[in-house]
C-alpha cells in the first residue's frame, strides 16, 4: 500500500503542476499537453514516456486496490462476529476511518475523470477538442453538478492522503518518536495544498477567471 | 487446642562447614543425571510465577521432560507480575558497604531469627546471579545516565541494593521467566497446560508421582504422572479474603499435598503490608498495594488529637503526629513492614485513624514535592500516584494518600529441607509456597529474589540429585484411582449441597474472622474464638453453600467453592500454630508477649524452632519441631529505634 | 452517597460452539467506589442465589497488571476511561440510569470460551515464535558488562510494560495484533542483549501473528488509544522496519 500509494502521490504532484498551467493561458496549457505526448522524441517514438507513466500508474492503482481488498478481507475474517454496541473511535483522526469507502469513491471518480477529460466521451468538447477547451467546457458553470462531484471527490482524496501519507512512513518503518508530529502535520499540509491546487482550476472556471 | 507433639526434625540436609562453602559443597555433592537420560525423566511443575516459570524453563533447558500447569489463561498472568518495588541483590555496585554477608545478616535479622542460616546465606549468594540472568534476558531494569544499573534502598535496608524497573519490577522479571518458558515450549521440552488447576497430589510407594488436575474449560479430571513434582503455587494470603493477592490465589495445591503427607511450616507467619489502599466498602473484592518504596519519600502521620476530622491540609504541622519518625528515630518511615503495620493499627485503635471508618493513616508527599519538585516525584512514583487516583478518585499530589495495612505475603508454607524437598520424597516446593527463607518476616524486595533463586538456581541442582536416584518404578494404579476419586467426590459434594448462600459470602466471613482474630495482633482468646467460628462456619458451608451449574465446562463459582473449602482447613491450622506459639516474632504478634514499649517480644528459649505440622485426619495435627541454631548472626531483640 | 441503578446488556454464550446473545440485567444500588468487576461480582452473587448461571469473565490480579480481564464496554475495549484496565475502571465514571453494553473481545483468533471469556493463547504462540532472548540459566555475564543507554533502556521498558490483555486486537477495526507483537519486538530489539536474534525474532513473530489469523495493520491508532499501558504506535513502525530488514 505504502509503495503504490507513494507512486500515486508523486503523480498527483506532477498532475497538479500541469493543471496550474491553465492559469498561464490556453496556449501554454495545450502546449504542455502536447509536450506530454511527445516528450523524448525523437529518441523514442511518441507517447512512450506517457505510456510508461500510464502503465506504472495502472499497475500501482491495481496493486493498491488489491492490497486494500485483501486487507479488508483479512479484517473481515479476523472479526467474524461484530460488536453489538457501536464501536466508538478512540483514536483521533476522522480521515483514518474514511480510507475504505473513500477509496471506492475515488476509484469511481477516477473512472468519470478519465471518461471526462482523457477520453472525453462524456465531455461537451468531445475527443476532438483541445485539452484546454475540454477543461473549460467540462467545468462550465452550467455543468455545476460535475464540479460538485469533482470537489467532493477531491476532498476524499485529501482525507485519503492525510492518513495515507504519514501511514506510508509508518508502514515502511520510517516513522519514529519525534517524527510523528511533523510527519502528521506535513501530511495534512501537503494534502491541503494538493486539494486546494486541484480545486483552484474548476473554481477559477466557475467564477470565470479562466475562460 | 487439639494437637500433639511428634518427633523433632533433626536433619535438614544442609551441609556443614563454613557457611560460605555450604552451597558449593552441596552442588558438588549432588549427583548428576546423564544428559541422555534427562529427556526420559518427567517433572511436573505446578504454577508459573517467578519460581515455577523459572524452574520449568530451566529444567526444560537442562533437557528434562517438563509439564507445567497454571490456572490462568497464560503463564504470564501469575501474581508475581504484581510485585512493584524491586529485587534485592548483594552486588554492591554502589560501593556502599553491601556484601553477600550483609544481605544474609539483614535477612536473618529481618526474619526475626526464625529462618535457617544456611538457606538464607545461599539466597544472598545466588542473588547476584539473578540480576545477571535477568539482564541477559532483556529485563529492562532502571539505569543511570552512564548506562549502568540503578539501585535504591528499600524496606528497612540501609544499603542501596534493590534493583527495580519503575514500579513494575515483578512484571518485568516475570515476563523474563515467561519468555524463557515459552522458548522451551517452542523447543518441545515443556508442555504447557493453561487453565488447569491442580486438585490433588498422587503419592505412590511413598513418593510424589503425579497430580490430578481439572481442565477448567472442559471440566475434565485428568491425571498426569511424573518422576518428581514441583509445587510453585504461591502463598495463601487469600484465606483473609481481602488481601493484595490476585483473586485466584489459593492454597489448594499445597493443602492437598499437606493432606498427602507434606508437613506445613509456620502457617501462622503472615505479612501484613503497611502501605495499601484502605477498604472502601463491603463489596470490596481485593486490596491494592502501594509500593513500599513510597515510604522513601512519603511521611506517615495521623492527627495528634483523637477524632480530628479536619481535612489533612487544615491540620497544622504541630497538630500532626509523624509517629514512625517519633517512635523510631533511626529508621523513621523506613522501619520493617511488620513494625510499620502494627504502628498504624495502634494509632487507629487509639481513634486517630483517618478516612472512612477511621481505618487509615496519611502518607504525605508534600515535603518531598517541596524538596525535590513535582517533576522528580512524578518521575519516581508517577505510575503509583496514577494508580492511587484511579482507585480512590483523589489526587495524591494535592491530598495526602490514605493507607492502611493489608495481608500481603505468607512466610509460612510447605516445609522443605535444604534441597527444597518436602517431607514427601519427590515433592519439591519453591517460591512463596514453601516456608523456607524469610523466617517470621520477609524484607521488602526479597520475595522476587527468593522465587527466582529457587527456580533458576537451587531447584535445578537439587532435583537432579533426587532424579539421579531413580528410576522409581511403575505408579500404583490404586493410588491414582484413589486420588481421582477424592477429587470427584469433593466436586460432587460441593455441587449437591444446593443451599442458600454463595461460596463467596462464606469466604468473606472467614476472612473477617481471620483478620479480626488471627490478623495483625493475636491473643489466646481471639485465636480460640477464631477456631470456634471457623469450625462452625465450615460446618455451615458444607450444609448450606450454593454452587450453581455442574462440573462440565467452565464453572468459576465451582472453582472458587473448592478453594474456599480448603481455606477453612488451612485457617484452622494457622490458628492452632498461632495459638501454640505464645511468643511474638516478625509477622506473628501475640499481645501477651510484648515489652514495656509495646514491641514484639521473642521467646528464644522456647520457640527458636520451625513448627512443621503433620496432617492427621483425626485427633488434630502433629507438631514436629526443627530447632534453629544461629552460628553466625547473634540472636538479638530487633530494634529499629 | 446513594447508589446508582444501571441496566446491563451482557453477551451470554454457553460454550465455544453455542450461539450467543445479549441479555439484559438490572443492577441496583451500585456504589460509585466499586470497580466494574465488583459490580459484576454483585450481579453474579445475585444470579447464583436466583438459580441462574453467573456471568463468566476473566480476571485475576484486579490491580491492572496481570492482563487477564478485559471486556468491551459500550463499544470501547476496557471502557472509555483512558489507560485503564477493566478491573481498574470504577463505577464513578457512570451515571445513575445508564445502560451499559458488555461484550467479549471480538476476534477470530480469540474464540469465545464462555460469556465474556475468550481464548488468547494465540498471544502465547506469538511469543513462542521468538519473543525471547536465548540465555540458559547460569550462563549470563555480569550485569554491568554491557552498559545500556538510559534512553534505550527507558524506551525498552515502555514497550515491555505490555500486559498482553488483547485490548489492541479488540479495538482494532482490522482485528490486528500488531501492537502486541510490536511491543515485544521493540522491547527486545532496543537492548544490546537482543541484537543477535533481532532479525529472526521480527520475522518469526510477524509470521506467527499472520498465521494466527489476525488482521493487517492500517495505522488507525485505535490500539494505542485503548492500550491500558499506552504502548506507542511507534513500536509498530519499528516492527515494520525490523521485519522489512529481516526479509
Amino acid at each position: 500500500m505504502a509503495v503504490t500509494g507513494a507512486v500515486m502521490v508523486l503523480f498527483l504532484i506532477l498532475h497538479v503542476v500541469g493543471n496550474l498551467k491553465v492559469f498561464s493561458g490556453a496556449e501554454s496549457f495545450n502546449e504542455y499537453a502536447h509536450w506530454l505526448r511527445h516528450v523524448g522524441e525523437p529518441a523514442v517514438p511518441g507517447r512512450t514516456v506517457l505510456t510508461l507513466i500510464e502503465v506504472v500508474l495502472l499497475v500501482s492503482v491495481v496493486l493498491h486496490m488489491w492490497a486494500a481488498i485483501s486487507l479488508t478481507r483479512r479484517a473481515r475474517k479476523a472479526r467474524p462476529v461484530k460488536y453489538a454496541a457501536r464501536r466508538k473511535s478512540q483514536a483521533s483522526g476522522y480521515a483514518t476511518h474514511t480510507m475504505r469507502y473513500g477509496g471506492v469513491v475515488i476509484v469511481l471518480f477516477l473512472i468519470w475523470h478519465l471518461l471526462d477529460l482523457t477520453f472525453a466521451t462524456v465531455n461537451p468538447a468531445g475527443a476532438a477538442g483541445l485539452p484546454y477547451d475540454r477543461m473549460v467546457q467540462g467545468f462550465a458553470p452550467e455543468r455545476w453538478p460535475v464540479t460538485l462531484f469533482y470537489t467532493l471527490a477531491l476532498v476524499m482524496v485529501g482525507l485519503h492522503l492525510r492518513h495515507g501519507l504519514w501511514s506510508a512512513f509508518q508502514t515502511l518503518g520510517l516513522a519514529s518518536g519525534k517524527a510523528y508530529r511533523p510527519l502528521k502535520l506535513a501530511a495534512a499540509g501537503l494534502s491541503a495544498v494538493l486539494v486546494l491546487a486541484f480545486l483552484s482550476v474548476p473554481f477559477a472556471i466557475l467564477i470565470g477567471v479562466v475562460k | 487446642m487439639n494437637y500433639t507433639v511428634g518427633e523433632p526434625i533433626r536433619d535438614t540436609k544442609a551441609p556443614d562447614g563454613p557457611i560460605e562453602e555450604r552451597w558449593s559443597k552441596r552442588r558438588f555433592a549432588a549427583k548428576l543425571v546423564n544428559p541422555a537420560n534427562k529427556r526420559k525423566l518427567h517433572v511436573i511443575v505446578v504454577g508459573t510465577g517467578l519460581a515455577g516459570g523459572s524452574a520449568a524453563a530451566t529444567l526444560g533447558e537442562l533437557g528434562y521432560n517438563v509439564t507445567s500447569f497454571c490456572y490462568q489463561d497464560s503463564p504470564r498472568r501469575a501474581h508475581s507480575i504484581a510485585a512493584q518495588g524491586g529485587i534485592n541483590a548483594a552486588k554492591n555496585y554502589r560501593g556502599d558497604g553491601d556484601s553477600i554477608y550483609r544481605l544474609f545478616y539483614d535477612t536473618v535479622k529481618g526474619g526475626d531469627f526464625r529462618a535457617r542460616e544456611s538457606n538464607v546465606y545461599r539466597l544472598a549468594e545466588v542473588s547476584v546471579n539473578i540480576i545477571d540472568q535477568a539482564v541477559a534476558q532483556g529485563v529492562p531494569f532502571a539505569r543511570e545516565y552512564g548506562g549502568l544499573l540503578d539501585t535504591r534502598s528499600f524496606g528497612g535496608a540501609q544499603v542501596s541494593r534493590t534493583f527495580y524497573a519503575r514500579g513494575q519490577t515483578g512484571q518485568q522479571l516475570l515476563l523474563g521467566a515467561y519468555q524463557a518458558l515459552e522458548r522451551q515450549v517452542a523447543a518441545g521440552t515443556v508442555k504447557m497446560h493453561t487453565r488447569h488447576e491442580m486438585l490433588d497430589l498422587i503419592v505412590s510407594d511413598g513418593r510424589a508421582r503425579g497430580v490430578v488436575v481439572r481442565d477448567l474449560i472442559t471440566g475434565e479430571i485428568e491425571t498426569h504422572l511424573a518422576d518428581a513434582v514441583v509445587l510453585a503455587t504461591g502463598g495463601y494470603g487469600n484465606v483473609f479474603y481481602l488481601s493484595t493477592n490476585a483473586k485466584g490465589c489459593n492454597t489448594t495445591a499445597i493443602w492437598r499435598a499437606h493432606r498427602r503427607g507434606a508437613y506445613f511450616g509456620n502457617p501462622c507467619y503472615t505479612q501484613i503490608h503497611p502501605t495499601c489502599i484502605p477498604v472502601s466498602g463491603d463489596y470490596q473484592s481485593k486490596l491494592t498495594l502501594m509500593s513500599e518504596s513510597l515510604r522513601n519519600d512519603g511521611r506517615v502521620w495521623v492527627p495528634l488529637r483523637k477524632g480530628d476530622d479536619r481535612a489533612p491540609g487544615d491540620i497544622p504541622e504541630d497538630e500532626r503526629d509523624y509517629y514512625l519518625e517519633r517512635i523510631y528515630p533511626a529508621f523513621g518511615n523506613l522501619v520493617p513492614r511488620d513494625i510499620a503495620s502494627r504502628a498504624a493499627k495502634n494509632v487507629c485503635d487509639e481513634g486517630r485513624g483517618v478516612g472512612p471508618g477511621g481505618l487509615g493513616v496519611y502518607l504525605d508527599f508534600a515535603d518531598a514535592i517541596t524538596r525535590l519538585g513535582r517533576d522528580a516525584v512524578e518521575k519516581k512514583y508517577g505510575n503509583l500516584f496514577e494508580m492511587y487516583e484511579r482507585i480512590t478518585g483523589e489526587n495524591p499530589y494535592e491530598v495526602p494518600m490514605r493507607i492502611y495495612p493489608a495481608v500481603h505475603y505468607t512466610m509460612g508454607g510447605l516445609w522443605v529441607d535444604y534441597d527444597l524437598q518436602s517431607t514427601i520424597p519427590g515433592l519439591f516446593v519453591i517460591g512463596e509456597a514453601n516456608f523456607s527463607d524469610h523466617g517470621a518476616n520477609r524484607l521488602g524486595a526479597s520475595a522476587l529474589m527468593q522465587g527466582l533463586a529457587d527456580g533458576y538456581f537451587v531447584l535445578p541442582t537439587t532435583i537432579g540429585d533426587y532424579l539421579a536416584g531413580g528410576p522409581f518404578g511403575e505408579v500404583d494404579q490404586d493410588a491414582v484411582d484413589e486420588a481421582v476419586g477424592q477429587v470427584r467426590g469433593k466436586i460432587d459434594r460441593l455441587l449437591s449441597v444446593n443451599g442458600d448462600r454463595t461460596a463467596d459470602s462464606y469466604h468473606r466471613e472467614l476472612g473477617r474472622v481471620m483478620w479480626d482474630y488471627c490478623g495483625m495482633e493475636r491473643t489466646d482468646e481471639s485465636l480460640r474464638k477464631a477456631l470456634e467460628r471457623i469450625s462452625e462456619l465450615r460446618a455451615e458451608f458444607w450444609q448450606n453453600v450454593k454452587v450453581p451449574g455442574d462440573g462440565e465446562g467452565l464453572n468459576q463459582a465451582l472453582e472458587r467453592a473448592g478453594r474456599i473449602a480448603d481455606f477453612f482447613d488451612l485457617a484452622e491450622l494457622m490458628c492452632i500454630d498461632a495459638l501454640h506459639r505464645t511468643e511474638s516474632c516478625g509477622g506473628h504478634f501475640r499481645a501477651e508477649s510484648q515489652d514495656a514499649d509495646g514491641e514484639a517480644l521473642r521467646d528464644d528459649e522456647n520457640f527458636a524452632y520451625v513448627a512443621a505440622w503433620e496432617y492427621r485426619p483425626e485427633g488434630g495435627p502433629v507438631l514436629h519441631k526443627e530447632e534453629l541454631k544461629y552460628e553466625y548472626v547473634k540472636m538479638t531483640q530487633r530494634s529499629y529505634k | 452517597m446513594s447508589g446508582m441503578n444501571l441496566t446491563l446488556k451482557v453477551w451470554r454464550q454457553k460454550g465455544p460452539a453455542d450461539e450467543g446473545r445479549m441479555v439484559t440485567y438490572h443492577v441496583e444500588d451500585v456504589s460509585p467506589d466499586m470497580s466494574f468487576l465488583e459490580m459484576l461480582d454483585v450481579l453474579n452473587e445475585r444470579l447464583i442465589l436466583e438459580g441462574d448461571d453467573p456471568v463468566a469473565f476473566d480476571h485475576d490480579c484486579r490491580e491492572g497488571i496481570c492482563g487477564m480481564c478485559g471486556m468491551v464496554i459500550n463499544g470501547v475495549a476496557h471502557g472509555e476511561q483512558r489507560a485503564t484496565t477493566t478491573c481498574q475502571l470504577h463505577m464513578r465514571h457512570f451515571k445513575d440510569g445508564d445502560t451499559i453494553t458488555i461484550e467479549p473481545w471480538r476476534a477470530a483468533p480469540f474464540p469465545v470460551v464462555k460469556d465474556l471469556v475468550v481464548d488468547r493463547s494465540a498471544f502465547d504462540r506469538i511469543i513462542q515464535a521468538g519473543g525471547f532472548i536465548s540465555v540458559p540459566a547460569g550462563s549470563a555475564p555480569d550485569a554491568h558488562t554491557i552498559p545500556v543507554k538510559k534512553a534505550d533502556a527507558d524506551a525498552a521498558f515502555d514497550a515491555a510494560t505490555c500486559i498482553g490483555c488483547g485490548a489492541c486486537v479488540a479495538a482494532c477495526p482490522n482485528g490486528s495484533a500488531s501492537l502486541f507483537t510490536a511491543a515485544k519486538i521493540t522491547h527486545l530489539g532496543l537492548l544490546p542483549q537482543g541484537q543477535p536474534e533481532r532479525d529472526s525474532r521480527a520475522k518469526a513473530m510477524v509470521e506467527q501473528m499472520d498465521a494466527e489469523g489476525f488482521g493487517g495493520c492500517t495505522n488507525t491508532g485505535e490500539c494505542t488509544a485503548v492500550c491500558p499501558k499506552g504502548i506507542p504506535l511507534e513500536t509498530i513502525a519499528r516492527m515494520n522496519r525490523d521485519y522489512l530488514r529481516a526479509k
